[in-house]
């Protein structure tokens, strides 16, 4: 039944399979960027306590959801690439994780600047700051795992091992708001409650979301074609590739 | 549109500077991801059509020395 799917396990394949997806990711991202951002900054409207700065929440809620759901990703492809032994899947890993890095990343970044006019501090060792601070620094282990061994086969072992270890934190991130007294407020989407969010505010930061997921998409593919190009740079179907222009 | 005028939009009613800081990091760092990731694949094929160049090249001592 899922036969077809075995095909995409040889790296041309792959490749060509990036090649056709790219541009449709590409055209989702751009789309809803331009229009998640132009809504959010000018025509969403103010909210009625903290004013204009909550704007940053268009990109610090897509970016903060976008860096868990990134990790699962990635573990999911390290357990592929762990039971299977499916190559592709280990240098999807490696190709998901900097793209998740900088997620978290900004999620920290949007996060810091929107803690500090509304609580008064950049930083504090909250547990869901903390908690997403442990996410960053688990990407990072991730990658430089990989690129420290000589011999790619354990690399990308180790890195996938590390990956799928770390899922652990996300349970905590998603919970901490919950589970610990916080300074950091509580869900503004719920899946099953209606949202503590009008729908004015609400359609803004959806768009954003897909953009978001958009672009991880669109870093994921472009990387994922070099990391194929990478290991396969000595077979003929690359060579063949590169000097078609 | 939730501005009177162009001002009012940057000053984003006194929390101008943390929306922009905040917007203008993020478009930073999805910029130089984007960008690094582009210039990653250019190289890797910039490398490999040097190979085949460099191949090419010995190939063709070789033969000129047979002869």
């Amino acid at each position: 039944m899922w036969k077809w799917l075995h095909p995409y396990a040889k790296a041309e394949r792959a490749y060509q399979l990036c090649n056709t997806l790219l541009p449709y990711f590409t055209v989702i991202t751009v789309v809803c960027l331009v229009v998640g951002w132009v809504w959010g900054l000018a025509y969403a409207p103010a909210d009625y306590q903290q004013k204009d700065s909550y704007r940053i929440i268009f990109i610090h809620v897509p970016s903060a959801i976008l860096s868990m759901g990134a990790y699962s990703s990635m573990a999911i492809a390290a357990i592929i690439a762990l039971v299977w032994q499916i190559r592709n899947a280990e240098l999807a890993v490696i190709a998901i994780a900097p793209v998740g890095a900088a997620m978290t990343a900004i999620a920290l970044i949007t996060g810091a600047a929107w803690g500090k006019p509304m609580w008064g501090a950049w930083w504090v060792w909250d547990a869901r700051l903390t908690s997403e601070l442990i996410l960053l620094f688990l990407y990072f282990g991730v990658l430089s795992l990989y690129h420290a061994f000589e011999d790619k086969k354990s690399a990308g072992r180790a890195a996938c091992i590390l990956a799928i270890v770390g899922v652990i934190n996300l349970p905590i991130i998603h919970f901490s708001v919950e589970w610990w007294n916080t300074l950091h407020q509580g869900a503004t989407i719920t899946k099953f409650d209606t949202s503590a969010i009008d729908a004015s505010m609400l359609w803004p930061l959806l768009i954003n979301i897909a953009a978001f997921a958009g672009f991880v998409g669109v870093i994921t593919l472009i990387r994922l074609k070099n990391e194929i190009l990478q290991c396969e740079k000595h077979r003929p179907w690359v060579r063949d590739l590169v000097s078609r222009g | 549109m939730q501005f009177e005028s162009f001002s009012d939009f940057i000053s984003m009613g006194g929390y101008g500077f943390y929306v922009w800081l905040s917007f203008g990091s993020c478009a930073l760092v999805l910029s130089s991801v984007l960008i690094s990731s582009l210039f990653d694949g250019k190289r890797l094929k910039q490398q490999v059509r040097l190979q085949i160049e460099r191949e090419a090249r010995i190939k063709k001592a070789q033969q000129e020395q047979a002869v």
